[in-house]
């Protein structure tokens, strides 16, 4: 049995190659029970063939792999039994309906699940008898999802479940993944939508040619790969007076035109300086580093 | 078991939907075996030298039968199954924790009791309107029947097994249906073909099959050579389906 405080999934040294292709080079995470954990990166970094060795449905190459408890090249059965999956690239057939898709995932769990009640959750209780090939983009995420979640499992694998959606349905299905978190179900989210990421998960591991290049909150790792503050603005300063402001990385300077980089207490420092010098540009601007900085920084540098 | 039994039930209700289904393993082989039992009438053939030494309509019901079989295992079946490959829904059942295993059982289960109904279509529809003779052993036909009809199934999941996608499956599955059925013994009887399409048909699953029906239909009873013929291409194709399967 697991100990009490164990994290649901521990990932330590994954590989995984298909033929002479190498899939996951070296890949090492843990997930906290409770925890919304998002894995980031470019197609073909390997997020996916990770969640499925996890699953149980790729056989890894070598590493350790620990969910729930279980290992899951030698115990998907009961591992299965556990853990609920919105899988990447699948689907159901057209003619299948809604009600009998879920009393055929139900079947694989203990006692009887309420059908109506769950389809009535997730605002599908009007298609109960709806053919999954007429339903809408967003219809077919919340069946998946329901589907995912039909035998109370409690730890969700989500592969990029908002791809293809349009902006509603997907502000739709971070609400349902929002109510996942309060019902403390585990969450594992692949996604390459950086919004979706910071808005969603409590932790992020971005991945990189088969490699976890960083991993964090996304505050974290905003402030250690964004790059920090940039101020730009058009005044009568010294460079060299800037410079030498507390958290002040850099100047630059195009005539009166100034770029300023640094970090937090480096934009203070400059409000500073400038309210002392009675100096108020009017054309000040200042961009603060976002998620998407942090990530291009992470895996863009040799794709640009 | 509660897998098992929803997988089939579903699996029913999805390949019912299907209007290949309908006309392929329902429709066609009825409307067949109508129109060749109208056009050949049901007087023996009194030299053997074309219907076995029955009518048109005695020979051909019992091929129908096998035909209905044929139209399940090599299309049917086939474009079904590529459709759950390519479309992921395998996966996605696997990764729910379903046994890919009770699907294909569900398949292979509804594929056999398809082609037995397609056969029982068959005979409702000939008997009353061309009157064949009555089968002499209605148990081995049923027996013969069954076998015949799991072995086009298992070779039916041996194709959606191997075929890339369904519609691939479903022109492969016509393609190599219609060439057995001009060769396998449900099209010109087996007498009056060239020897060269006589053996193609030999090597067709298809020809074990009729001829096995006809033997217990009219003919000298329970084939039990062509019983086990049937029984090892199902078998095969068993095999070449778990292979394939267990690779992707």
């Amino acid at each position: 049995m697991r100990a009490a405080g164990t994290p649901d999934v521990v990932v330590h040294g994954l590989r995984k190659s298909y033929g002479t292709v190498r899939a996951v080079a070296d890949v090492s995470f843990e997930v906290e029970r409770g925890e919304v954990l998002g894995i980031l990166g470019p197609n073909g970094s390997g997020k996916t063939t990770t969640v499925e060795c996890l699953q149980g449905l790729r056989r890894p190459d070598g590493g350790d792999l620990t969910v729930l408890g279980l290992d899951p090249r030698t115990q998907v059965r009961q591992l299965r039994r556990l853990i609920g999956s919105q899988l990447q690239d699948s689907a159901l057939p057209d003619r299948l309906r809604v009600v009998e898709a879920v009393r055929l995932f139900a079947s694989v769990g203990e006692g009887r699940a309420d059908v109506d009640a769950l389809l009535a959750d997730w605002g599908l209780a009007a298609k109960r008898s709806a053919a999954f090939g007429t339903l809408s983009g967003g219809q077919r995420q919340r069946l998946f999802i329901a589907l995912a979640l039909v035998n109370r499992p409690r730890l969700v694998f989500l592969d990029e479940m908002t791809t293809g959606l349009d902006p509603e349905a997907r502000r739709e299905a971070w609400r349902l993944i929002a109510r996942l978190r309060e019902l403390g179900t585990t969450v594992v989210l692949v996604t390459h939508f950086l919004d979706e990421a910071e808005r969603l998960c409590d932790r992020l591991v971005v991945v990189r040619d088969g490699a976890v290049v960083a991993a964090g909150t996304p505050a974290e790792l905003v402030a250690a790969h964004g790059g920090g503050v940039t101020a730009t603005f058009t005044a009568d300063l010294d460079d060299a007076e800037l410079g030498a402001l507390p958290g002040v990385t850099s100047v630059g300077r195009r005539g009166r035109a100034y770029e300023v980089r640094g970090d937090a207490a480096a934009l203070l420092h400059l409000g500073h300086l400038l309210v002392g010098r009675g100096t108020v540009p009017t054309d000040l601007r200042v961009h603060q580093p976002t998620l998407e900085d942090a990530y291009l920084a992470l895996v863009g540098a040799e794709r640009r | 078991m509660r897998p098992w039994g929803e997988s089939a039930r579903t699996e029913l209700w999805l390949l019912v939907r299907e209007p290949t289904t309908v006309v392929f393993a329902l429709a066609l082989p009825a409307v067949f075996v109508l129109v060749l039992g109208s056009v050949f009438g049901d007087t023996p053939d009194q030299g053997g030298d074309v219907f076995r030494g029955v009518g048109g309509a005695t020979y051909y019901t019992p091929a129908y039968i096998a035909l209905a079989a044929a139209s399940v295992g090599l299309i049917i079946l086939p474009t079904h199954l590529a459709g759950y490959r390519e479309r992921g829904v395998l996966r996605r059942v696997r990764g729910a924790g379903i046994p890919v295993g009770a699907v294909l059982f569900g398949q292979v289960t509804v594929a056999t009791v398809l082609s037995l109904l397609g056969g029982a279509l068959v005979v409702a529809t000939a008997i009353p309107t061309i009157g064949p003779d009555t089968a002499d052993d209605v148990l081995g036909v049923v027996v013969t029947a069954v076998v015949g009809a799991l072995a086009f199934a298992l070779v039916g999941l041996a194709l959606g097994a191997a075929l890339p996608t369904a519609r691939a499956a479903q022109g492969a599955g016509i393609l190599v249906w219609f060439v057995v059925f001009m060769v396998g013994g449900a099209g010109p009887p087996e007498a009056v073909l060239p020897d060269a399409m006589a053996t193609v048909g030999d090597w067709t699953p298809l020809r074990p099959l009729v001829t096995a029906l006809q033997d217990v239909w009219f003919g000298p009873g329970w084939n039990l050579r062509l019983l086990g013929v049937l029984g090892a291409v199902g078998l095969a194709g068993a095999a070449v389906a778990g292979w394939r399967l267990s690779r992707d």
